[in-house]
């Protein structure tokens, strides 16, 4: 199992097109994969109205977990996403 | 007489022909809805319809290209959700038809978004859109969309969503109404990118009778049932000749015999700036700060406050921008600033504005301090206003408050009638004045702004109102201040001459309405405005005012107005 903690910087945080993505992303891993926010409760990153749910904004702090072999790669993405928006 | 229904006019133009309403009426699923006993057979079923609905999303997505396609391509990962389907499996092994299981589980994740209060709102009217064809395709109902017809229409709806618009032909539609939405949902953006007249937030618009023939003034906002032919034709000539106006004013404000009158834009955040840019903005004369401030926990920092004012400074090298600082209340309350001892029952005439920077100075002395940092190396020339003054005290606390920041321009809002009758006194703290004329109108006319029945009395256009415009314009003028305009009375061309004429020195409004404004003042001259001024005052009504401002101004008739 592999963990990041970052900070978004999408300027519409994890709405709208990076909620998207980002979801998207999620969903080509063949594990599972959660996002949480801050010391929240993680829910499927899978999901996207699971992910809107979370209402994430810019600067907001969330933690990906990924399971299985391409773990690292999948945070890597998911990562990139929440930055660039 | 005709009937006309009022709603916010969004986009521009006239558009004439029968009603046809959005088919939209979805059966809803009996809330005690069971399925036969089959309960794999009926969630697969469920499951297929959520990704058909899903690729039929898809596939307008990619039809529709552009924005349109990213809010249907997340529509379609709403319908193919996982978590959902998961959901929806466990509500029928239950027991639970398979139309109810969507219903009900798209409601839990429904509340869940409408929680996260405005800024959702448009993934609700999406989500809403999903569960109805889901729902429509398990149930046999036709999937909703828009109607066919043989002749060029006017689209009726209660709101539209991007699934409906996206497939819109602008041939066969003439103009859009709806009952809800705003200047920013999805029927206003859509219908500006075709160049549709657009009237939105339109009560009554739902009862309009299927085939009734309507006007549709997108830029009033006025819809007239069965109007008058004669009328129809004004109408369309009338908003062609506008439309053409516009189209050719350019160059900075000033009236046909060459005084000039800088015409500036009212922004809510950087993301206005484009719309600014593209009409022709020669500066903004109403930087409104308070979506920094909203829907957060804690005050937005020193580093974040510089950034969204340099955004704005550095798109006007060498023009103004005239920023407000934050303007709360009880009516708009923020979470971390602490409330007032006492509940407001009355919060418009209340601790809001400069009032409640008093009681909370270090709030405001950190949004100056932000101002002051943001203006250095930008080359823009920065003002900044305070809202809500009352008197000469509050004017002197503010432009002390500003010098201490290092603020070099500070002014104050003129929205309060003691500060328009006493602007003299102002005058000798401040370096401007910016007339609010939303609230100067319903502050003068004791007509709460958001009361309906009171139009006459919201009306810009009152005598009353005008005789405190001129108070306060000339006032500035025997101190040598400027005296600009920042409401809605700004927007209206007509109006516009008639500020000018009453002395007012730059006109602000929503970027929209800049070039009409432009092609307005460019018409008439300064005499003429001045003209126009007087025989406004000298009215007994806001519609004879209008009129007699009108007759003044003969040659903004081939406008239209």
């Amino acid at each position: 199992m592999a963990q990041r903690r970052i900070t978004v910087q999408s300027e519409v945080g994890l709405h709208a097109r990076p909620a998207a993505l980002f979801v998207e992303a999620a969903a080509k891993s063949g594990g599972e994969v959660t996002v949480a926010k801050g010391e929240g409760q993680g829910v499927s990153a899978k999901s996207i109205l699971a992910v809107m749910g979370l209402d994430v904004r810019k600067d907001d702090e969330i933690v990906i977990t990924a399971e299985g072999d391409d773990a690292e790669q999948v945070l890597d993405r998911l990562a990139e996403i929440a930055d660039a928006g | 007489m005709p009937q006309t229904l009022k709603g916010a006019g969004v986009s521009p133009g006239a558009g004439y022909g029968p009603v046809r309403r959005l088919v939209r009426e979805v059966p809803q699923p009996d809330p005690d809805a069971r399925h036969g006993g089959d309960a794999a057979a009926e969630a697969d079923r469920a499951v297929a319809a959520m990704e058909e609905t899903a690729r039929d999303l898809g596939e307008r997505g990619e039809a529709a290209g552009g924005d349109a396609a990213e809010v249907l391509n997340a529509q379609a990962l709403m319908a193919r959700d996982p978590a959902l389907a998961d959901d929806v499996r466990k509500r029928v092994n239950e027991g639970a038809s398979a139309a109810r299981a969507v219903s009900e589980a798209v409601a839990v994740y429904r509340e869940m978004l409408a929680a996260a209060g405005e800024y959702m709102a448009a993934r609700v009217a999406d989500l809403d859109d999903v569960r109805e064809r889901i729902v429509a395709r398990l149930m046999g109902a036709p999937v909703p969309g828009l109607p066919e017809s043989d002749v060029p229409f006017v689209l009726v709806a209660e709101d539209l969503a991007p699934a409906d618009t996206a497939t819109l032909d602008p041939e066969r539609v003439v103009a859009l109404v709806t009952r809800e939405g705003g200047p920013t949902s999805h029927t206003a953006i859509l219908a500006r990118a075709l160049g549709l007249p657009a009237v939105v937030a339109c009560p009554g618009a739902d009862t309009v009778a299927e085939g009734t023939t309507v006007l549709v003034d997108g830029a009033t906002g006025d819809v007239a049932l069965d109007p008058e032919p004669g009328v129809v034709e004004a109408a369309v000539a009338a908003s062609r000749a506008r439309a053409a106006a516009a189209a050719q004013s350019s160059g900075p404000g000033r009236t046909a015999d060459g005084h000039e009158v800088p015409l500036l834009a009212n922004i809510g955040g950087p993301h206005d700036l484009p719309a600014a840019l593209e009409n022709g903005a020669e500066g903004v004369g109403l930087y409104r700060t308070e979506f920094l401030f909203l829907d957060r926990a804690d005050a937005p920092g020193h580093d974040e406050q510089v950034a969204a004012y340099r955004a704005v400074l550095e798109a006007f090298p060498g023009g103004r921008v005239v920023v407000r600082t934050l303007d709360a209340g009880a009516d708009k309350p923020l979470e971390f600033l602490p409330a007032g001892e006492q509940q407001e029952p009355n919060p418009a005439l209340g601790e809001r504005g400069l009032r409640m920077m008093r009681r909370l100075p270090e709030t405001l002395d950190i949004q100056l301090a932000a101002l002051a940092e943001a203006e250095r190396d930008t080359g823009a020339h920065l003002q900044v206003m305070a809202p809500m003054v009352t008197d000469a005290a509050d004017a002197e606390w503010f432009a002390a408050a500003a010098a201490k920041a290092g603020i070099q321009h500070a002014g104050v809002m003129i929205e309060v009638p003691a500060a328009a009758l006493r602007a003299r006194h102002i005058a000798e703290h401040v370096d401007f004045f910016s007339i609010g004329t939303n609230d100067l109108t319903q502050y003068t006319c004791a007509a709460d702004r958001e009361t309906g029945g009171l139009g006459r009395f919201q009306d810009p256009w009152q005598p009353g109102v005008l005789d405190l415009v001129a108070a306060s314009a000339s006032s500035a003028a025997e101190a040598g201040r400027t005296c600009g305009v920042c409401g809605e009375a700004a927007a209206d061309p007509l109006l516009a001459c008639v500020l000018t004429g009453l002395g007012v020195t730059s006109l602000s409004m929503g970027a929209s309405a800049l070039p009409l404004v432009r092609a307005a003042l460019a018409r008439a001259d300064l005499a003429q405005c001045r003209a126009a001024a007087e025989a406004a005052r000298a009215a007994r009504g806001p519609e004879e005012a209008r009129t007699a401002a009108s007759e003044q101004l003969p040659a903004l008739a081939e406008l239209g107005l």
